[in-house]
């Protein structure tokens, strides 16, 4: 957004007092619930790999503007939200200089690389995750139940899916509902997810649209998967990433379409690729794979979605 | 001093690899380690100088309509050659490097050299133009096969290079890091020549 006034949008020209830097506090803003039931659910190292995880963002995000000689936008708190997404992304026994390089990876190559904020094609916070994932499987899948005893264990969806020892028995709903379960930092407690997208969806960051989709297409899909098992909905939805993804990562600007058509389209996507890794895919979880596809994939549905001008008439094709 | 111009031209200024893009598969397929990458630029500049002379002693009696043909039987005359060489004095590169070796056949960088070059140039211009262009390769191969290596696997050439706390990033050796480390470097190689003519 460095030469937004230099650019003459089209109309209507209605001044909005928007700015970035709103939009990406109210996301922090959102993200604080998760953080604190991190930090209750899995310690101080929670919070310490979160510190580690922004400072790291945040740094690289001045030595890149300064290395490339453009204005420092840092104050803009794009780099805190992608921070803070990373630590959310990690189990809380990751190394921390492990978090720090997810974070470099997602300033530098993710976002600087293709043009800063607003050009980045894919969700940085999800390259990062990828990467550490691809890179170090055994750090990235060590799980440990909440609680002072760090007891290792492992998330209700491998236990769903039976890739993990047999003994483990699947937590009741209540626990997945505040997040007393393993899993990575920020994504166990579904209730405060909730309550971020609930705060985003009042200051209108985000529209109910694409969180919304997605999280009914995954539950109807686990649902039909499943062999119509009811009891699969609830675990699905509250379960894994789901959350922290539908309304926190899917509902990136740069990265997911702009029409309102596409979003859904764009959702549901999400929604059939999560649902597919999860049943018949090498991995337990699929968000953070399947919003990275459908990123990929978002600049062809704008292209089919694109509105038709007012008084324009039909291409004859 | 042409001669000379012929040589060096691939190795920096028209580097098949980080300057024409050309030869991208092998590029991305073999990189996983050191030893792969010198023994596919090897492998590709004996072809390559090769067909560039036996393709520049023929351009005036191969007519045009059939020349592509004919620069396949070539070049795949000498990929036999070479395949069978390295399956007797090195069975371990020939497993490592796999079917990329038969595929040297159908090489971009090999049918480029000889469409744009050796099929218009004398004999001996060609083999320099083989050998600068093999080197070429085969530096850009060492180039991002070193990284990918010692940040992927932790050794370079086969030798443990850090303490056994070292903990190596897969991602450099599988598929994602070969695009990256190939991208940065071409990166690197434009920022560096950019700046050398301003």
């Amino acid at each position: 957004m460095e030469n937004s006034r230099f650019l003459v949008s089209s109309s209507p020209h209605i001044r909005s007092g928007e700015s970035t830097r709103r939009i990406m506090m109210d996301v922090a803003i959102a993200l604080l619930p998760a953080l604190f039931a991190g930090i209750w659910f899995f310690g101080l190292r929670a919070l310490w790999l979160t510190l580690v995880a922004v400072g790291f963002a945040v740094a690289s995000e001045i030595a890149m503007q300064k290395l490339m000689k453009r204005p420092v936008t840092v104050s803009d708190f794009s780099a805190v939200v992608t921070g803070l997404l990373i630590a959310f992304n990690v189990p809380s026994t990751l190394p921390l200089w492990m978090v720090a390089i997810g974070a470099m990876f997602a300033i530098v190559i993710a976002k600087h690389c293709f043009g800063g904020v607003g050009h980045n094609f894919i969700n940085p916070a999800l390259a990062a995750r990828a990467v550490l994932l691809a890179s170090w499987p055994v750090d990235m899948t060590s799980w440990v139940q909440p609680g002072v005893d760090a007891v290792a264990t492992t998330t209700p969806l491998a236990i769903l899916k039976g890739t993990e020892a047999v003994n483990q028995v699947l937590p009741n709903v209540m626990d997945l509902f505040v997040g007393n379960v393993g899993g990575c930092i920020g994504e166990t407690s579904a209730l405060a997810l909730l309550i971020g997208g609930l705060y985003l969806l009042y200051r209108r960051v985000i529209s109910y649209r694409i969180p919304v989709t997605y999280i009914a297409t995954v539950g109807i899909l686990a649902f039909v998967f499943s062999g119509f098992d009811l009891t699969y909905i609830p675990y699905h939805i509250l379960a894994g990433g789901l959350l922290l993804g539908a309304i926190f990562m899917a509902t990136d600007y740069s990265s997911s379409p702009m029409t309102a058509k596409g979003q859904v389209i764009f959702a549901i996507g999400c929604g059939l690729l999560t649902t597919v890794i999860r049943f018949y895919g090498g991995y337990p979880e699929g968000v953070s794979y399947s919003i990275l596809l459908m990123n990929i994939a978002t600049p062809l549905i704008d292209r089919f979605t694109l509105p038709r001008k007012f008084g324009g008439v039909k291409k004859s094709a | 001093m042409s001669l000379y111009k012929d040589f060096s031209n691939g190795i920096i200024k028209e580097n098949p690899v980080l300057r024409l893009v050309l030869g991208t598969c092998p590029t991305l397929a073999v990189t996983t380690a050191v030893f792969n990458g010198i023994g596919m630029g090897l492998a590709a500049t004996a072809v390559l100088v090769g067909s560039n002379l036996i393709i520049s002693l023929i351009k005036k009696i191969v007519p045009n309509e059939v020349r592509i043909p004919v620069y396949v039987i070539v070049i795949a005359s000498f990929v036999t050659i070479v395949q069978m060489l390295i399956k007797a004095y090195s069975p371990e590169l020939d497993k490592q490097l796999g079917i990329f070796i038969p595929l040297i056949v159908v090489n971009c960088i090999i049918f480029a050299r000889a469409e744009s070059f050796a099929a218009k140039n004398p004999p001996l211009n060609s083999i320099m133009d083989g050998i600068g262009m093999g080197l070429g390769f085969t530096l850009a191969l060492v180039i991002i096969s070193t990284f990918r290596e010692v940040l992927g696997a932790g050794t370079f050439f086969g030798m443990q290079i850090f303490g056994a706390g070292f903990k190596p990033a897969l991602v450099m050796i599988l598929p994602p890091g070969g695009f990256l480390v190939f991208g940065l470097t071409i990166a690197a190689v434009n920022k560096l020549t950019a700046s050398k003519k301003a």
